[in-house]
């Protein structure tokens, strides 16, 4: 009876569950639809980029042509027409605003209905006393705000859109790009690479500690924009940086494609926490619509002693393809992948994480949560590989499935591939539903029943959300609950 | 009135009917023990009460408050006062147990129209009831339940009605398991409780208990209906017969 009435008031409310689902009317400034060299051209042109990179763009365009759409994943995806897509889409302004007053209040407004009401919007609007959070926000292609630069600057850090860096840095760009995920990687990086309007670019020098997180929102918002982030992290010697990537898409009614590419870069004894909360539009329950997420997430552990940390909280899209890998190259480097993926509905997610262990003594620690409702599906795909000269290679992982219904899938695929005898590798999975028992417990305590999943899903991943930034955990935390409205009954 | 007033009450589950016509009548202020035979269908009652899925009421009726009872979700029971310790806590794993409680609470008051507790306030609150409990702070802290000893989990059920303050507490067999000074500290937290608009139905299999929690009535459900109503002087009784007496109806 409870559970009835849930369904239908849930199918009643249909429209609106994708809460962030909203278009702002700016106008836009677009290239032609389609794909060819003239648009590479043209968007290295319109960014005043240097010979170098026109170069880069076209080998990779080249390159990308020919290239085969991967196809062992387990999702089947549907044929993208890239000739159907817009590639370069920037809000109408001649010139970057040099302060939020002149950041159009449209944008601003936008940021309001994102829900963030979270510290950023006292960041954005400049309010006194307001956390440090700093955001560079990427509204479509263009980076349109850049805050705390000035407290940043004095630290010698750099934080700001790639195309800035390109001119301002560019032999730091031209050092680090592509140097971790190269352009003939995979299709999508490939065409990342040809076609990447925006992004952030990090510089952390030697020895200084990052005194704020440094956060991005990203938004779709022109129709049939394909969004093409790049996404630059180096983190010079004994330095540290925490970095949030947290995106909401508009709802839409065709599918989008996202193909983006973060490098990460760690020196000696340097760490990046990188931390992202994924919450694209996924599509309808008929699994309409919706975003394909094909994203290509690397990091090199350089450095002895270094350590990147990624931690992933993926709640949207229809289609997910990520697998954000450390190739632990310094000696006693370590590698971290937290991960939850809350795939509802239609999703379907095909995600992971790969270890390369190819220094002495690397670490490598994988925590993977994965929770799958309705007639979704999801599959956890990990490659741990350890190199013969890996001595002392350890690494741990942990996936754990969570189902709720009986209508969706969890897959659970490691790949364990060592060198070396003196590796060691564990590797624990597990699969559970939420229990008759443990929904009626909360209920009899008066606890409602979406509020009951939202709870016993979040003591599920509890491991994984304890990694996330104090700020944005909350956040998570609502998404999590969000994510799985209708998920019972 | 009465506070709650079971009428004829027959209760299937999986097809297979449990309950076959119990009445039991029970007003504010009232403690009353129930005792029978294992599989005679006490915890039955008690889910049917708070409105467990599949336990499928077939007929007679149960007034709660003045309400139909049965009309209401089970969350909606509980936001009116209805409160079931359980015979098996469950475990939530990751969930913490302040979490937990806060969430009850809070969901209580929000049916009621109140504004969320303030964070500090209610860690106060818990920690003071904990302690009256024996509970060490950890134990708050810990996910609902996980690894929690038999005796651990029954006294965290007890905490969890010490806090959200029930109208109506269903205790099913919260004595199993407990140790004697465990025994004696949850008897006293029930009777701290014990006031005139509250009322409690214990669900026990030793007389012991009633000692300490010293019932208005006692009442023995056999074969899924009440068979026969005394003062505590019954439980003494049927320590020493049994329930020989009532085998013959318990079909
Ligand atoms: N899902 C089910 N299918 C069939 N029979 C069931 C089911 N659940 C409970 N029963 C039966 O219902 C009867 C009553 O069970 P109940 O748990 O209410 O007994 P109880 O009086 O609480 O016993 P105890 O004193 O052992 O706790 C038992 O015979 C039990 O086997
Ligand atoms: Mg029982």
């Amino acid at each position: 009876m409870a559970t009835t009435e849930t369904v239908q008031k849930v199918s009643a409310l249909e429209a609106e569950k994708y809460r962030y689902g909203f278009t702002t009317e700016i106008e836009m400034d677009f290239a032609p639809k389609g794909l060819n060299e003239d648009i590479v051209r043209l968007i290295s042109q319109k960014k005043e980029e240097p010979e170098w990179l026109l170069e880069w763009r076209l080998k990779a365009f080249r390159l990308w042509q020919d290239m085969p759409e991967p196809a062992w994943q387990k999702p089947d995806v549907p044929p993208i027409d890239y000739q159907d897509l817009y590639y370069y889409a920037a809000p109408k302004k001649k010139d970057g605003p040099k302060s939020l007053d002149e950041v159009d209040p449209k944008l601003l407004e936008t940021y309001e209905k994102l829900g963030i009401p979270l510290k950023e919007q006292e960041v954005l609007a400049g309010v006194e006393g307001a956390p440090k959070v700093a955001v560079d926000a990427v509204f479509d292609s263009v980076s349109v705000a850049t805050t705390y630069r000035k407290e940043l600057e004095s630290h010698g850090i750099v934080f700001c859109s790639i195309s800035e860096a390109v001119k301002t840095h560019p032999e730091l760009v031209k050092k680090y790009l592509g140097s971790v995920v190269p352009y003939s990687d995979n299709k999508h990086a490939c065409l990342n690479s040809a076609v990447f309007t925006d992004g952030s670019f990090v510089y952390i020098p030697k020895g200084v500690r990052c005194p704020m997180e440094l956060s991005t929102y990203f938004r779709i918002n022109a129709q049939d924009t394909g969004q093409f982030e790049r996404t630059l992290i180096v983190a010079d010697e004994g330095s540290y940086v925490s970095y949030l990537e947290g995106c909401t898409a508009p709802m839409r009614d065709e599918n989008q494609l996202h193909a983006a590419v973060v490098e990460l870069i760690t020196l000696d004894d340097a760490e990046i926490k990188y931390s992202t909360v994924q919450n694209w539009y996924p599509g309808d329950e008929n699994g309409k619509g919706g975003i394909y997420n094909f994203v290509t997430k690397r990091a090199a552990c350089r450095g002895r002693n270094s350590k990147v940390s990624w931690t992933q909280v993926e709640t949207g899209s229809a289609i997910t393809w990520k697998y954000p890998s450390c190739i632990l190259q310094g000696d006693n480097s370590q590698g971290e992948f937290y991960s939850v993926a809350i795939t509802n509905n239609r999703q379907e997610a095909d995600t992971g994480t790969k270890m390369i262990h190819i220094g002495k003594n690397t670490r490598s620690r994988i925590i993977s949560k994965g929770i799958s409702a309705g007639r979704a599906d999801q599959t956890y795909r990990g490659l741990v590989r350890v190199m013969p000269n890996a001595d002392g290679a350890r690494n741990f992982t942990q996936c754990d499935s969570l189902l709720i219904g009986d209508q969706c899938g969890a897959h659970t695929i490691p790949y364990i591939e060592s060198r070396n005898p003196t590796a060691q590798l564990e590797h624990e999975a597990t699969t559970s539903r939420i229990s008759e028992d443990q929904l009626f417990y909360c209920l009899s305590r008066g606890i409602g029943e979406e509020e009951a999943v939202a709870l016993i899903v979040n003591g599920f991943c509890k491991e994984v959300m304890q990694t996330l930034p104090m700020e944005f955990a909350v956040e998570a935390q609502k998404l999590i609950g969000i994510s799985l409205e209708g998920s019972v009954g | 009135m009465s506070l709650l007033k079971i009428e004829n009450l027959t209760a299937e589950v999986d097809g297979k009917e449990i309950l076959k016509g119990l009445s039991l009548e029970l007003n504010a202020g009232e403690v009353h023990a129930i005792m029978g035979p294992n599989g005679s269908g006490k915890s039955t009652l008690s889910y049917v009460l708070a409105g467990r899925d599949g336990y499928e009421v077939t007929g007679g009726s149960v007034t709660y408050d003045g309400k139909d009872l049965l009309a209401m979700a089970p969350e909606e029971r509980a936001c009116e006062g209805v409160f079931l310790a359980f015979q098996y806590p469950v475990e939530l794993p990751g969930v913490a147990n302040t979490t937990f409680l806060k969430h009850a609470l809070n969901a209580r008051r929000k049916y009621r129209g109140e504004p969320e507790l303030d964070a500090l306030e209610f860690v106060k609150a818990v920690r003071g009831k904990a302690k009256e409990l024996n509970m060490p702070d950890d134990m708050l802290k810990r996910p609902v339940n996980v690894g929690f000893s038999g005796g651990e989990k029954k006294r965290n059920e007890t905490l969890q009605m010490a806090v959200l303050e029930p109208t109506l507490a269903i205790l099913d067999e919260t004595d199993s398991g407990l140790d004697i000074d465990a025994l004696k500290l949850v008897s006293e937290g029930v009777n701290a409780l014990r006031k005139p608009d509250r009322a409690f139905l214990v669900i026990t299999h030793y007389q012991r208990l009633l000692d300490y929690i010293v019932p208005d009535k006692v009442h023995v459900l056999s074969g899924g209906k009440i068979v026969k109503t005394g003062d505590k002087n019954l439980a003494l009784e049927l320590e020493k017969t049994g329930y020989a007496e009532f085998s013959g109806e318990a079909a």
